[in-house]
């Protein structure tokens, strides 16, 4: 096994959960991405919107300050594309599978009211039943889709 | 400083710490989110490392944060109540799962990945988007 990968994986999950931690000690609410920036898009709650959008800048200014500081840090993506080094790597596929894929993400979200930090990172750290069913359901579901993907039709993701 | 002014500091330094630690995880990396779901090939264990330094760490984190009968720069904490399992929670993951199956992208990597510009990832973005418009349809 890979220790120095699972390691940088541990440091960026304790990252993810101070970033959780500090939201909900600061402005308490649940650092759920999908919630944060869905809203902030089709909602635009008024005089909610402000710290929607720095967090959206945050989010985004994570990996770019990673590129700054040399990108060699933590885990590096094997198939980075040359622009941005090695911090993000290429998606697994073209527009249409994306288009497909992206489509699902926003409905499947949307309609189960959180992502896998939403569900996952905070949903599970609150014990809730519903989150803990929404994840384990969306990990055989993807679980599922790969293995179909990479072992059934072979060729794809 | 004001509270209103703090708010979206706060929103911004939670969002910093956010994408950091899915770039330093490699999380933005499909291929290797793409690696822990393929269970049945080359597994690569990474992800279940970052989902559990996430949940362990805000496990503890919250259970200090609501010793606080409210957050610092707001009024109450913000909490789901309900309780019930219900299809649309359950259909709704399911559909996520099998989209985040085919891309590697969940919603926090896919929008952290901005910066790698790339058109299949304009693509999700828009779709994920036009996705989030559709739920709210149909809710």
């Amino acid at each position: 096994m890979d220790w120095s990968s699972s390691l940088s994986g541990l440091a960026g999950g304790i990252l993810i959960g101070l970033s959780a931690t500090w939201l909900m000690a600061t402005l308490g609410r649940i650092a759920g991405i999908s919630g944060i920036i869905g809203n902030l898009i089709t909602v635009r709650p008024r005089g909610d919107s402000a710290w929607r959008l720095t967090f959206l800048l945050g989010l985004i200014s994570g990996p770019l300050l990673l590129m700054l500081l040399g990108g060699g840090l933590g885990n590096v993506a094997g198939t980075g594309i040359d622009v941005t080094g090695q911090v993000i790597g290429a998606p697994a596929g073209g527009v249409a599978l994306m288009l497909v894929a992206g489509l699902l993400v926003g409905v499947g979200t949307g309609l189960g009211s959180g992502c896998t930090s939403g569900h996952g990172v905070c949903g599970l750290a609150r014990l809730s039943p519903r989150s803990m069913v929404a994840t384990l359901t969306f990990l055989v579901a993807a679980i599922i889709t790969v293995y179909v993907m990479r072992h059934v039709v072979g060729g794809g993701a | 400083m004001k509270t209103e002014t703090l708010k979206p500091v706060m929103g911004y330094i939670a969002g910093l710490l956010f994408g950091l630690g899915l770039a330093i995880s490699g999380m933005t990396d499909p291929a290797r989110v793409l690696g822990f779901l393929d269970l049945f090939g080359a597994w690569d264990p990474t992800l279940m490392f970052v989902l559990g330094g996430a949940v362990v760490t805000n496990f503890i984190g919250y259970r200090l944060v609501f010793k606080r009968t409210a957050p610092i720069y707001g009024e109450a904490f913000q909490l789901p109540t309900r309780q019930d399992l219900d299809g649309r929670l359950i259909g709704g993951a399911a559909l996520f799962g099998i989209g985040w199956g085919l891309s590697g992208y969940c919603p926090g990597p896919a929008i952290a990945s901005i910066a790698g510009l790339s058109l299949p990832l304009v693509a999700m973005l828009v779709a994920m988007v036009a996705g989030w418009y559709v739920a709210r349809k149909v809710a």
